[in-house]
């Protein structure tokens, strides 16, 4: 492996990186610094722009700003290859691979040994047991490598990486689906080639091993550099408030301080409700009126909470509850005609029906439970699109749009808009805010608020810890796929919030999902 | 593409229009009409008349493409209900006769629905299932012969008229009623849309996308079947080899000359019928031009390409270019 590089230079530089995605600016003026010979965690929630960086150094994405710089030159890739010619190699989470060739097929693709226009496999099979023997690997390299674990496709993915002389090796959530020692081996590996002066980008979500292998940390938040730390000398919860929190301002909820404190009718409850590999057991209770903020790390178990509640997944324990009557959520529709609602995360896979109508958007979840004998007629739908266009002020007001072409924000005012019309008790809203601009931003905040003293029950979750303390009456904070704590009135503020979730919960949860 | 369709379905009418201009110029009878018995005669009813099987299919493969999914079976759904209908035809009366043909068409439909919609295959994988094993069912019917039959209530449903006009072709006219009465009339229509657009966000937002997505092929398998009784009705026999032969692909080909993607979503029944309609035009325009049938396949396939282009977003996006060029040009 060639490093005739200077160590005192960076080996990558990114200076000054900005992207937009239409009205959404998914990173604005992004520095990041690799240094040869080091492992560097890239760190952030959700949207935090993690992916739009590495997308944007490795060419997927053209940058509208900044530069790249790579062992002292300016590059500027325009696709992934030409990333990896570079020397910037990027291995993903769902490995980029072909399992149903060999695996010294798959080390070799592209660029065979061979002799009069025939690969010379037995050449390539003793090269690629060569490759893999480096990485501790001693496996057949005849056989597909579909047959083998993820772990080794991580490797055999890496090991091709590096041999085609990598010199920045960027790993995107390389461990979401290995198992504590498949981990424990990638990290021997990681450092072997650290030791080589590669310099490794590591993406992950598992605070505990990004303590455990890395030598420095960089924090995004909301698409904007938070720092870059060492990491032996910064504190977890420090770093966590870097990822989720703003400088503590010791927000606490406002809306705690003002409203009195009485007991409020049980809207839904959930005792002891579960399912195993899904989210531990939690008994959940949600009151009219009430805000409840689910916070926590990526992947600590708010989504799985949500569709848990909604009856997306099926719980295999507990007991759920709707004003007090014992009930079964089998399915979205079983939500939905209990009288709950669910805005997912992912507006445009889970959320919008692109190619219909605002209206036609707004409608569906009314007339799938009104059922199919009872038609909305069209007086009525254009009626029921009119009032909540006017009343979330959705733009442009027109009907008939297509709500693919609308703004990501007037797009979950759709999305709102279609539960309110069908008169829910229960609304679960799985980061309403996220990706959307500054000014739908504070009205969806203010709608939140609206509805709830409505009377309205609210599940919210959100990475925005400042926007959890704003509007959350209580606060349920998950870690490692377990509710941990439940925070209410005086005791809402983000310094708690932080706290509960940096608590050392033991970091078992490393196998299975991501 | 909204730029060169102002207006929905435009497109497909002006194709209509020039096809039937053309055939006027090789035909210049073409658009002669008597009556004689009282029922009119002519090209123009011979269209709607050969037409009426694709027609019909069409009908039930709009919806079942609009929740994204195909069925390749119609053909040989069409191949075993024309066999029943005709194995029954000289021993039973026309109701039995229609209720064993359109209920064996349900049951068709409901096995490809159930392992569509339940056990989750891939739509074209699922009915290529019945679409090979339908032919050999007919023929097991059919014992390999071409049964034949006389039953005069049945050769009417193929060769009988009402009100001047040939019955399949109101039969057709009928389906069509009522299959918009029922999907337009209710939900179903925008549900089923709904599903074809974006089946996890449907599912989330409480829509039934399994019951729909069932609902949509036993309504494909009973078109099918209607089909199958007017084409065995139709040559007073049923031939399971070629009854319905090829025909699922005309179908497919009018839903998209109809506009509707086979991405699912939004789809039109009136802009499908007109689909199959043009395709019919077009046959019967070769046939009477005198040139071989052959033709008749290339034509087609032009055609289709010529539809499939119109909808491609990069050739429009191509198109768009062009037209930016020209214009700097000048």
């Amino acid at each position: 492996m060639e490093n005739s590089l200077d160590p005192a230079l960076p080996l990558l530089e990114v200076r000054g990186i900005s992207k937009s995605f239409g009205a959404v600016r998914a990173l604005q003026e992004v520095d990041f610094t690799l240094r040869a010979g080091e492992i560097h965690a890239l760190l952030g929630e959700n949207g935090a722009g993690k992916s739009t960086l590495i997308k944007v150094v490795t060419g997927v994405f053209a940058r509208d700003a900044g530069i790249v710089r790579l062992g002292g030159e300016e590059v500027a890739p325009r696709s992934a290859k030409a990333a990896l010619q570079a020397g910037i190699a990027t291995v993903y989470q769902e490995v980029n691979l072909l399992p149903n060739l060999s695996v010294a097929q798959n080390l070799f693709l592209d660029r065979q040994p061979m002799r009069f226009g025939i690969v010379r496999e037995g050449e390539m099979r003793r090269r690629a047991t060569a490759l893999l023997a480096d990485f501790g690997l001693d496996i057949d390299v005849a056989a597909p490598l579909g047959n083998y674990s993820v772990a080794i496709q991580h490797v055999t993915a890496i090991a091709r990486a590096v041999d085609l002389s990598a010199r920045v090796l960027i790993l995107d959530e390389p461990t979401a689906s290995l198992d504590r020692h498949e981990v424990e081996i990638l990290f021997g590996i990681m450092r072997k080639l650290a030791g080589r002066g590669i310099g490794i980008v590591f993406v992950s979500h598992f605070l505990d091993q990004v303590y455990e292998i890395s030598d420095r940390i960089t924090a995004l938040r909301n698409g904007r550099l938070v720092g870059e730390r060492e990491t032996a000398s910064l504190p977890r919860l420090e770093l966590i408030r870097m990822m989720l929190g703003r400088e503590l301002a010791e927000t606490t909820s406002a809306r705690a301080a003002t409203r009195e404190h009485q007991a409020r009718e049980v809207c839904a409850s959930f005792e002891n409700y579960g399912k195993a590999g899904y989210v531990a057991p939690f008994s959940l209770e949600l009151r009219h009126g009430e805000v409840v903020g689910l916070a926590g790390l990526l992947g600590s178990g708010r989504t799985e909470t949500a569709r848990l509640v909604f009856g997306a997944e099926r719980a295999d324990r507990g007991q759920a509850r709707v004003e007090g009557a014992a009930v079964r959520l089998q399915s979205p529709r079983d939500g939905v005609r209990h009288g709950f609602g669910y805005c997912p995360e992912e507006r445009k896979t889970d959320g919008i029906v692109a190619e219909l109508s605002v209206r036609e958007n707004i409608v569906l979840a009314l007339q799938a439970k009104r059922g199919l004998h009872r038609p909305l007629s069209r007086r009525e739908q254009d009626e029921i699109a009119r009032r909540y266009i006017k009343m979330l002020d959705i733009r442009p007001p027109d009907p008939e749009r297509p709500v693919g072409l609308l703004s990501g924000g007037n797009q979950q005012k759709v999305l709102l808009a279609r539960w309110l019309a069908t008169s829910p008790r229960l609304l679960v809203l799985d980061e309403p805010t996220r990706g959307i601009d500054v000014g739908a931003h504070a009205e969806i905040i203010r709608l939140i608020r609206e509805l709830c003293d409505d009377g309205l029950s609210l599940l919210v979750i959100s990475s925005e810890l400042d926007e959890i303390v704003t509007y959350s009456d209580r606060v349920v904070v998950l870690r490692d796929r377990a509710h941990v704590e439940e925070l209410a009135g005086e005791a809402i503020d983000v310094g708690n919030i932080l706290a509960a979730i940096a608590a050392d919960g033991g970091g078992a949860a490393h196998e299975g999902h991501a | 593409m909204t730029a060169l369709l102002p207006r929905r379905g435009l497109a497909q009418i002006l194709a209509l229009i020039v096809i039937l201009a053309v055939d006027r110029l090789v035909s210049p009878q073409f658009f002669d009409l008597r009556l004689q018995d009282g029922r009119l005669f002519g090209s123009l009813i011979d269209v709607l008349n050969r037409g009426t099987p694709v027609a019909l299919l069409s009908l039930g493969m709009v919806l079942v493409i609009a929740t994204r999914g195909i069925d390749l079976s119609v053909g040989a759904v069409m191949a075993i209900c024309g066999a029943i209908a005709a194995s029954l035809a000289d021993s039973h009366g026309l109701p039995i006769v229609l209720a064993a043909a359109l209920g064996a068409g349900l049951v068709c439909g409901l096995w490809n629905g159930f392992l569509v919609a339940v056990l989750g295959m891939q739509p074209i994988v699922a009915t290529l299932i019945l679409m090979v094993a339908g032919r050999g069912i007919a023929q097991l019917i059919t014992e390999g012969r071409i049964v034949t039959f006389s039953s005069p209530d049945l050769v009417w449903l193929g060769n009988g008229s009402v009100l001047g006009l040939p019955v399949p072709v109101v039969i057709a006219l009928g389906m069509l009623l009522l299959t918009g009465a029922v999907v337009r009339g209710s939900a179903l229509g925008l549900l089923i849309e709904a599903t074809g657009g974006n089946a996890r966000a449907s599912e989330l937002a409480g829509v039934g996308t399994r019951a729909m997505i069932l609902s949509v092929y036993v309504w494909c398998g009973v078109c099918a079947a209607l089909a199958g009784v007017i084409a065995a009705a139709d040559i007073m026999g049923a031939d399971a080899n070629n009854s319905g032969l090829w025909l699922e692909l005309d179908a497919i080909l009018a839903v998209v000359i109809g506009g509707t993607s086979l991405f699912g979503g939004r789809f039109s029944l009136v802009l499908a019928v007109l689909g199959a309609l043009i395709i019919q035009t077009m046959n019967t325009g070769i046939l009477l031009s005198g040139y071989p049938p052959e033709f008749n396949l290339l034509v087609k396939a032009v055609v289709v390409l010529a539809v499939l282009l119109l909808q491609s977003p990069k050739f429009s996006g191509l198109a768009g270019i062009a037209a930016r060029l020209r214009r700097t040009k000048a």
